[in-house]
């Protein structure tokens, strides 16, 4: 069993907190998605969990094992690049051979985990060709299949399709969306891409400053965002905000009434409204 | 570009283009002649007759080749053993300077520490002093710590005068090794260590290289302080710097075409990795 847990998680970089107590349990075989714009600390917490940073407070957890002090190598995560990290010295073959080398597996299992891999990816006609032959998209099948073939239960990917142009960056999104389902590892995944968190993710959890401001399933995200940042964040286009105020349970603004949350009666308040929910009726609103 | 920029139709390039590039060939030709013409001559010398030498007018084709001059020079007392000190001495140079320079090439390239800063200037600092001043000094210090007159001793010296370049080198060459790659390495079962020799040093291989010959070249090159800090022990150029005063004209240009030929190897080879270094390289 790989679930994953950061407890309490704190990182930080001279003077700037990235990660504040940061909580979150990612189930066996989940798809998670942290989503959040730039600069949020998706990155580092996933960092943090591949062992990459050291945590300044907290502790993470795979499975039962407390792995906030282990290296890299010892916390049973693959990882696949933003900027894919293949190795540039190495043919296709090599490069996917490379982390089964390492833990020394034997010699037949490489060549026929290589092989599986290769395959599973579409990557058969280039194993003999070095990286600057291939095109983007075929490294970043690379650098997946180099992730996937190490069976680590746990596969970490940071923004893996940013470089991707937006056709094949469908077409990939697709893809390794059937590879989680063939594959079933526990996936965490850092996106800033609302479309890809909202098509591919079991849960997302959103960030911002450092901190989780939600974690639910995509349809709950979008539906009953936690706060404003959430709803503005999440939809294109974005949301609607109108301001109003309580009255027996119905939100009155400038000109318009809805229906409205129960009690509160005088309060201000701020609707959020998606555009595809707005449809144009006929006559006019009693006020 | 004014050119294009004119409505007329193509015309051949106007007269500041041409003015511009004449200046530029003519720059270009200049500077290629004056490090050239010497070497040529020298060379000449070194292939001709003993005598040619002293000839007057000078041949400017090589009219009595022989390879007698060169024969003379290898075959005199000294050179072979000098040369073989020189080779010991370029090739420790290398080792030394490298095994301290490139891990503290890498620590700059890859890790933020306090003093960063200051450290890397202070690795040039070193440059600051000239041999001149250092040398009696060093002298003094190598007499007392039976270092002098050994070849470990110049070895120590050569080391220390390229070290400011091999770790600004360095440096460069693991800044291009993007650190993402190590951090694959090490996501994929390697150590910190195993990412380095598995992944940062293959592709930094290229650039060492150019580092290491910049080592062995200046350490082939130097005179000063390998004829202050040796007797006995003398490298090429100090044995032919000591000897001149008693040496006929052919010796002096036969050994100073063979002090020539590795640096000419070395320009060569490393043009790439020279223009990457000091010029908007690709």
């Amino acid at each position: 069993m790989s679930s994953v847990s950061f407890d309490a998680v704190r990182k930080i970089f001279g003077k700037t907190v990235a990660l504040r107590d940061v909580d979150l349990t990612i189930r066996d075989g989940e798809f998670m998605v942290l989503l959040g714009p730039s600069g949020c600390g998706k990155t580092t917490l996933l960092r943090c969990l591949a062992g990459l940073e050291r945590i300044d407070g907290g502790a993470v957890r795979i499975g039962e094992r407390d792995v906030s002090d282990l290296p890299p190598r010892d916390r049973q995560i693959a990882m696949v690049f933003q900027s894919y990290a293949v190795f540039p010295h190495m043919k296709v073959y090599d490069n996917i051979a490379f982390g089964l080398r390492m833990r020394k597996k034997p010699k037949p299992e490489i060549e026929r985990r290589v092989r599986e891999g290769a395959v599973l990816l579409q990557l058969e006609p280039f194993l003999d060709r070095y990286p600057a032959q291939l095109s983007g998209g075929q490294r970043q099948r690379v650098a997946v299949a180099r992730a996937i073939v190490t069976d680590s239960p746990v596969l970490l990917m940071d923004e893996p399709l940013s470089n991707l142009d937006a056709l094949l960056r469908l077409h990939a999104r697709a893809e390794l969306k059937r590879l989680h389902t063939d594959v079933k590892r526990t996936t965490v995944y850092v996106t800033h891409d609302q479309i890809e968190a909202l098509s591919m993710g079991d849960r997302i959890a959103v960030m911002k400053d450092g901190e989780i401001v939600q974690v639910d399933t995509p349809g709950v995200i979008y539906d009953r965002p936690a706060n404003v940042f959430v709803g503005a964040f999440i939809g294109s286009p974005p949301m609607n905000f109108l301001k109003a105020t309580a009255r027996n349970g119905t939100a009155i603004g400038e000109g318009w009434q809805l229906a409205g949350p129960p009690g509160m009666d005088g309060k201000p308040l701020l609707m959020g409204v998606r555009p595809e929910n707005i449809r144009i009726g006929e006559g006019s609103i009693e006020a | 570009m004014t050119a294009v920029a004119r409505a007329a139709p193509r015309r051949s390039p106007s007269r500041r283009v041409l003015l511009d590039r004449l200046l530029l060939y003519g720059a270009a030709t200049f500077l290629a002649l004056w490090t050239l013409v010497p070497i040529y001559l020298i060379a000449v010398a070194a292939f001709s007759e003993r005598g040619a030498v002293y000839d007057y007018p000078k041949e400017l084709l090589p009219t009595r080749f022989s390879t007698d001059t060169m024969a003379f020079f290898v075959g005199s007392s000294g050179v072979i053993s000098s040369v073989k000190n020189s080779v010991i001495v370029a090739l420790g140079t290398i080792v030394l300077s490298l095994a301290i320079g490139a891990p503290a090439g890498y620590a700059l390239s890859r890790f933020r520490f306090p003093g960063r800063d200051v450290f890397q200037l202070a690795v040039l600092s070193s440059k600051m002093f000239p041999m001149a001043i250092l040398a009696i000094p060093l002298a003094v210090t190598f007499i007392g710590l039976g270092l002098y007159d050994t070849l470990l001793g110049v070895v120590i010296v050569h080391s220390a005068m390229v070290l400011p370049f091999v770790v600004i080198v360095t440096a460069g060459v693991f800044a291009s090794v993007s650190r993402e790659l190590e951090e694959a390495a090490q996501t994929l079962g390697t150590s910190r260590l195993g990412a380095f020799l598995r992944v940062a040093l293959p592709l930094a291989l290229p650039g060492l290289a150019a580092a290491a010959i910049f080592a062995f070249v200046t350490s082939w090159n130097e005179v000063f302080a390998a004829t202050i800090l040796t007797l006995r022990e003398r490298t090429l150029p100090a044995h032919v710097v000591a000897s001149l005063n008693q040496s006929p004209l052919y010796f002096k240009f036969a050994g100073g075409f063979f002090l020539i030929i590795p640096s000419l190897f070395f320009i060569y080879f490393m043009r790439k990795y020279l223009f990457n270094l000091w010029g908007p390289g690709k």
